[in-house]
């Protein structure tokens, strides 16, 4: 019944309009007749007539409200109204409609970026029961060894799968050229920790992770789509990786994502560990570079899981000896997957998403200020329609449907400009951004999206509605009254206020960060980037890793035939390459003989950087003292190692550091090394690391040759067009050894700033944004003032006032509200810095300078915003404004 | 309490229209006048709250609509109840003189 009514009611809603009103005036009508009839003269019946049934309009509004359907109707209505008013005024419309554009995209860019990231859970099922379990070295995060896994795996009661993986990198042959592929070497329980099977073929078993067994390997989805046709029967048949026959057991799903390491492309068993050597410390399996994942039993607790392991930690058992440096004295850190793999950004994520909050803030309180202004210049039109029974809800219902609708016209546009913006958060992503190929509008951001335009529909008119309903409609009706105007003015400069408080906030943060990298870029990292080439070359595990192995002999052919290359300077290789992000893998205990073995600063661990002799050449760190490394330190002669100049300073003084002997690593077994030179400090694990203790020591005279080592290449000129021919130098020597991470020094320097400048550059725009809008709406704000103001302003010129009077009148008007703006921004920004403390460098959340320079450009900017008002106002002819009076 | 009231009047008026209808088909006019007279004056329905009141009552079903010409020769849309109307007055007749009768003796004890 009601939809057949309502339907009538809108089909036919013209008919229906007409007949209601020729019901209501034929009433009135017949109402006048009687009242002739009775004798009243015609033309003061029509007027009884008139008043006593309330008006033809009132009456029929009445009516329709009662009507099935009405809200729609009244809804289309404002929708037709409200699209005509947004036409008549194309500049407003233009203005408010980008300015929500802006906001509402930047907010669904950083908002579709963010959300895989921290909030939507990981592709896996149950999710939260995976765990990330670390060891614990200096109170950060350390890789464990692989007989700490054997000990949990075995001695855990809380986990369904525990794993430990790393990564791996074969070379495979067998199509056009060997390719190197990225790829991880895994324990049987990685696939079940993630809760993922194979799709075609089986999981890796415990019987996998033999010793020297029968090698195994399983193809990602798209591996199997690129190398081998997405044939199936490539299951059960052998492929060659690193000269070894690994028979493929099975291919991955197609939508695994493997957010451990989401390039690895193909996982191999673990089967390079020999459990047997557990007494042998002296070996890679006592390395700590393992990662733990695992995955909780359903009925066990985080807290129970974290118990259960500190416990194992503690109580050391005979079966399980551990040599101090993976003593797990200090237990282990345990997290889950999604924070633990978040962890690096998360500050950085949130601080962005908290500056685009502010932006879409001012972009509203902006379009706010608009739509108050527009309703002061709409109160006749208000009145007009008051007057012709509308109710003060239906102006309301009216005003907020403009706003609405200027909002999803907002949203739609801002919606295109998310897609260009997202592009840029992705171009200009740090690569330690997990997760990064799940970013993208999807369907979450589109109801983010709707959502906020909704929200800010309703929060930019809901102001302007009830100050436009509230208004003394006789006032209105009265053409040029401008008695009113002075709420209007008082909520518009609040808002102005709020705007300046907030862009101040956005644009202190700014300067913070932007400090913070000059500060950081500041930082001499101990070496001469430029002109210097970069590449890891990692050796295939078969290799004999002792001093005079086979894999020593190649790293020393293949640096021959890299200095023969024209144009190469020198070049080096080094075990550790510094700012390259290399896991921490390279420290090591520190104890000198004159402590009579304690550790270097109190267990505080050197980097042991094993380097040909050519390194301090090729990376220009310099020489304070002593000789440098030569040829002639070889596994025969006397142990020569060099130290850092502050760690030297900080364990001699003045004392001479040179002849002093030092052991690298708590092995007895592991030779003294006597001090033959102290070199400059180099930041090794990043340029805001503090940690500079530093052993330098030639490959012949270590105690084993790491499988991967970096090549530093010195070039005379551009190094970057040496590439080919350096790679080409390096497979001369053995072409079955893989080139990785090929890089300029001058790249890898980049690249550790890389969050940071993200984090700056976001706020950097975002503090922009917030500037330019503050300044319109300071300029908005003055521009009705001066209009309002006309007849005051030509008053004052007629009794004499001097021109600069008026204009320095409307700029200390202007200048008033940015001062309280600024004063409230401060005490904002203090809060806003400690926020972000943990994105700075070098400097305090307090930094006078940056406050001082914000101060200073948001004066100029706000000076500019009340010129062109103030001038405009100073313009006033006297004669003319009054005569209009 | 304002609320309890609006409903009775409501519910006052709609039955007023229901029974100032049941002698045959009226314009909106002679519904106010009839009305007036049945109540002897009491009740003055103004068109703010008449004209509602039929066009709700039309869409409930309860009256049905024709335009014919008035007295004055004019084009007016007249009103009969529809067989939905006669049992709505039934009923609304009455509930309404339970109601009378429970006030009136609570008023003499």
């Amino acid at each position: 019944m009601w939809l057949k009514n309502a339907l009538r009611n809108w089909t036919k809603r013209r008919e229906v309009s007409a007949e209601l009103d020729e019901e209501v005036r034929g009433y009135v009508e017949m109402m006048a007749h009687e009242k002739i009839r009775a004798g009243v003269d015609a033309h003061r019946a029509r007027r009884e007539a008139n008043m006593e049934s309330g008006g033809v309009e009132q009456v029929k509004e009445q009516t329709r409200e009662v009507r099935a359907g009405h809200f729609l109707e009244t809804l289309w209505q404002d929708i037709r109204y409200g699209t005509r008013m947004l036409r008549k005024s194309p500049g407003f419309t233009a203005v408010a409609v980008l300015t929500l554009a802006l906001g509402i995209g930047a907010n669904t860019a950083i908002f579709s970026a963010v959300d895989p990231i921290l909030f939507e859970p990981l592709p896996y099922p149950h999710p939260e029961r995976i765990m990330m379990i670390w060891g614990i070295f200096q109170g950060a995060r350390s890789q464990v060894t692989f007989f700490n896994y054997r000990e949990l795996l075995k001695r855990n009661h809380s986990f369904d799968a525990l794993a430990i993986f790393e990564p791996w990198q074969p070379t495979m042959i067998g199509g056009a050229e060997p390719e190197r592929l990225e790829g991880q070497n895994v324990s049987y329980g990685y696939f079940r920790a993630l809760g993922v099977e194979p799709a075609v073929g089986r999981d890796f078993q415990p019987a996998d992770d033999t010793y020297q067994g029968a090698p195994v390997a399983i193809l990602s989805y798209g591996l199997w789509q690129r190398r081998f046709g997405a044939d199936r029967s490539i299951v059960g048949r052998q492929i060659t990786l690193d000269g070894s026959a690994y028979t493929v057991i099975g291919i991955m799903p197609r939508g695994f994502e493997n957010v451990l390491d989401p390039t690895a492309e193909i996982w191999s068993s673990e089967q390079q560990y020999n459990p047997a050597t557990i007494k042998d410390t002296n070996t890679g399996e006592w390395g700590n570079h393992l990662s733990i994942v695992a995955r909780l039993r359903p009925n066990a607790t985080f807290a129970q899981a974290k118990a259960d392991i500190e416990t194992i930690a503690r109580t050391p058992v005979p079966d399980f000896p551990r040599p101090r440096w993976a003593s797990l004295r200090l237990g282990f850190i345990v997290d889950s997957l999604q924070a633990d793999i978040t962890r690096g950004v998360k500050p950085a994520l949130i601080a962005v998403l908290g500056a685009v909050m502010l932006v879409l803030l001012i972009a509203c309180v902006n379009v706010t200020n608009l739509l108050l202004a527009r309703g002061a210049q709409r109160r006749g039109e208000f009145a007009m329609r008051a007057a012709l029974g509308a109710g003060r809800s239906r102006l309301i219902q009216q005003l907020l449907t403009e706003s609405l609708l200027l909002a999803l016209v907002g949203g739609a546009l801002g919606l295109l400009f998310a897609q260009m913006f997202v592009r840029g958060v992705i171009a200009l992503s740090p690569a330690n951004l997990p997760r990064i190929n799940a970013i993208g509008l999807d369907r979450n951001a589109f109801f983010f999206a709707l959502g906020i335009t909704t929200l800010i529909g309703l929060l930019v008119g809901l102001v302007p509605a009830l100050h436009a309903s509230h208004s003394d409609l006789q006032a209105g009706l009265k053409e040029g009254s401008r008695q009113t105007a002075g709420t209007h003015q008082f909520t518009r400069r609040a808002l102005v206020v709020a705007e300046v408080a907030l862009a101040l906030v956005l644009l202190v943060s700014a300067g913070l960060l932007l400090r913070s990298l000059t500060q950081l870029f500041s930082v001499n990292p101990g070496f001469d980037a430029s002109n210097v080439l970069t590449m890891q070359v990692q050796t295939s595990a078969q290799m004999n890793s002792s001093p005079t192995g086979n894999r020593e002999q190649f790293f020393k052919q293949a640096i021959e035939n890299v200095q023969r290359v024209p144009g190469v300077e020198s070049a080096a290789f080094t075990s550790f390459l510094p700012l390259a992000d290399d896991p921490l893998m390279g420290l090591y205990g520190g104890f000198f003989e004159k402590d009579n073995g304690a550790p270097v600063g109190g267990g505080y661990g050197v980097f042991r950087c094993l380097v040909t002799p050519d390194y301090f050449k090729a990376m220009r760190i310099p020489l304070r003292r002593g000789r440098l490394l030569q040829a002639t330190d070889v596994a025969t002669s006397p142990h020569a190692v060099l130290i850092n100049e502050s760690l030297a300073r900080r364990e001699f003084g003045n004392q001479n550091p040179l002849g002093q002997r030092i052991k690298i690593g708590g092995h007895p077994n592991w030779p003294w090394y006597t001090i033959v030179g102290v070199v400059g400090d180099v930041r090794q694990d990043s340029l805001a690391g503090t940690h500079l203790d530093t052993a330098y020591m030639t490959p012949e005279q270590s105690w084993f040759v790491d499988q991967a080592m970096s090549l530093v290449v010195r070039a005379h000129g551009n190094s970057s067009a040496l590439t080919s021919e350096i790679k080409n130098a390096i497979w001369a020597a053995d072409k079955n050894q893989a080139i990785v991470r090929t890089a300029t020094m001058d790249s890898l320097l980049a690249a550790t700033v890389a969050q940071r400048r993200f984090t700056l550059i976001l706020f950097e725009a975002f503090g922009i944004v917030a500037l330019a809008l503050a300044a319109i709406g300071i300029y908005g704000v003055l521009s009705g003032s001066v209009a309002e103001r006309t007849r005051e302003i030509g008053i004052r010129l007629a009794l004499g006032a001097p021109r600069a009077n008026i204009l320095s009148l409307i700029v200390r008007q202007g200048m008033l509200l940015t001062a309280v703006g600024a004063i409230i921004g401060i005490s904002g920004s203090f809060a806003a810095g400690r926020a972000i403390a943990s994105q700075l460098f070098g400097i305090t959340p307090l930094d006078a300078t940056t406050y001082a320079g914000v101060i200073v450009l948001l004066a100029i900017v706000s000076v500019g915003a009340c010129w062109l008002p103030a001038w405009r106002a100073s313009r006033v002819d006297p004669c003319v404004t009054l005569r209009a009076e | 309490m304002g609320n309890e009231q609006t409903e009775l009047l409501q519910g006052t008026l709609d039955m007023l229209i229901l029974k100032s209808l049941a002698l045959g088909e009226m314009h909106g006019l002679g519904i106010s006048r009839r009305i007036e007279q049945i109540t002897r004056g009491t009740f003055l329905v103004k068109p703010g709250s008449l004209f509602p009141a039929l066009h709700r009552m039309e869409e409930q079903g309860w009256l049905k609509a024709s335009w014919g010409e008035s007295e004055n020769k004019r084009r007016a849309r007249y009103y009969q109840l529809t067989k939905a109307g006669r049992r709505r007055l039934g009923a609304e007749t009455q509930r309404w003189s339970r109601i009378s009768l429970a006030i009136e003796r609570a008023l003499e004890a």
